[in-house]
């Protein structure tokens, strides 16, 4: 088990401070950088409802829904999917100021460099944008960072904004 | 092709809808408040293509609840995968109907590519709908939408119909945050 002093990042940390923020569902498309640390794990956690979907702009309208329900859910993706669904997220969560929760691993961000520092484009500009669209960020970069889950999840459905985690490398299982 | 008045199929399907929630997009939106005037209406779907995945939240979040959405053909195009992860879930209480006017009528009333060949119903009995049917004639509708909504879902519906009356389209009241937070007390409530 990693620790809070560990420079590694930890994929049962996550998993835990999401339970414990009341997230029952987790909408995915399958994201390299997380899919060994957090997606196997979650998809066989009892606790957690695992929906797969085809496109991550089906996990923004489901995860919305679901909010309507009073259920809290995450959106579990790949930078790529992020920019892909730009449209749905602009709209639905950020014109609609809904609680949509995601959490989106860099895939192809190079170690011990910052997401804005990174060479790839599609790495470098995924804060920037979500700086443009108002949408609160948060990296987690290490096991320590994932303090920051609970109490942001817990703001973005009492103050209706969406909110996405950043995962600045691979969690360990 | 025969083709059912948009807003006459959508009179029938009120007439048996109860207290569904509804999630309905562009045309048959600004058509079915006016039908159907309710909480349990969602208009605001705001990104094209994304009715059917706010109908399977909601299925999901509500499993006790019958939930109808009304989407477009051009809507549900660019959206298909959505047939595969709602045949995946698989949700008893969606029944997710197509409005398919083989147009995109909100934008120009361009044609929606393949309008002549592509078969909605098939597609969604691919995808793992529990049934799927078609209509082109609202006396067939009448006869039977009963037997619809007695199925187990979801249910995939192509509605083949053509603008009937105009109504108003209150863009302002689609995109109005009372709308959102009615919808959410009305959820609430029951």
């Amino acid at each position: 088990m990693a620790t809070a002093t560990d420079s590694s990042l930890s994929g049962g940390a996550i998993i835990e401070a999401v339970k414990a923020a009341g997230i029952e569902y987790i909408i995915s498309v399958p994201d390299i950088v997380t899919s060994d640390g957090l997606l196997w794990p979650i998809s066989r956690d009892p606790d957690l409802r695992h929906i797969r979907v085809c496109k991550e702009d089906e996990g923004v309208s489901i995860c919305t829904a679901l909010s309507y329900c009073d259920k809290r859910a995450l959106l579990l993706i790949q930078n790529t999917g992020f920019l892909d669904s730009i449209n749905a997220i602009r709209a639905i969560a950020v014109e609609y100021d809904n609680p949509l929760c995601m959490m989106v691993g860099l895939q192809g961000k190079e170690p011990d460099v910052l997401p804005v520092q990174s060479n790839k484009v599609s790495v470098r500009i995924v804060e920037p944008m979500l700086d443009v669209m108002g949408i609160e960020h948060h990296l987690l970069q290490t096991t320590s960072n994932t303090e920051s889950i609970g109490p942001a999840i817990e703001a973005a459905y009492r103050e209706d904004h969406p909110v996405c985690f950043v995962i600045g490398q691979s969690p360990s299982e | 092709m025969k083709r059912m008045k948009r807003d006459a199929a959508l009179k029938i399907i009120a007439g048996h809808a109860e207290d569904s929630l509804v999630v309905a997009a562009y045309q048959a939106a600004f058509e079915w408040i006016v039908i159907r005037p309710s909480d349990y209406n969602l208009i605001a779907t705001r990104a094209m293509g994304q009715v059917s995945s706010h109908c399977l939240g909601l299925a999901v979040g509500r499993p006790e609840r019958r939930v109808i959405g009304f989407d477009g053909d051009g809507s549900l195009l660019m959206n298909l995968g959505s047939l595969v992860t709602i045949g995946d879930v698989a949700p008893t209480n969606l029944f997710h109907f197509v409005c398919n006017n083989g147009v995109y009528e909100a934008n120009g009333s361009h044609p929606t590519p393949g309008s002549d060949k592509v078969d909605f119903p098939a597609l969604a009995k691919a995808a793992g709908y529990a049934s799927t049917d078609t209509f082109d004639e609202l006396d067939d509708l009448g006869a039977r939408i009963g037997d619809v909504f007695a199925r187990q879902g979801p249910v995939l519906i192509d509605l083949k119909i053509e603008q009937g009356e105009t109504y108003p389209q209150d863009y302002a009241y689609m995109h109005s945050a009372e709308h959102r937070a009615a919808f959410k007390a009305a959820l609430r409530e029951s």
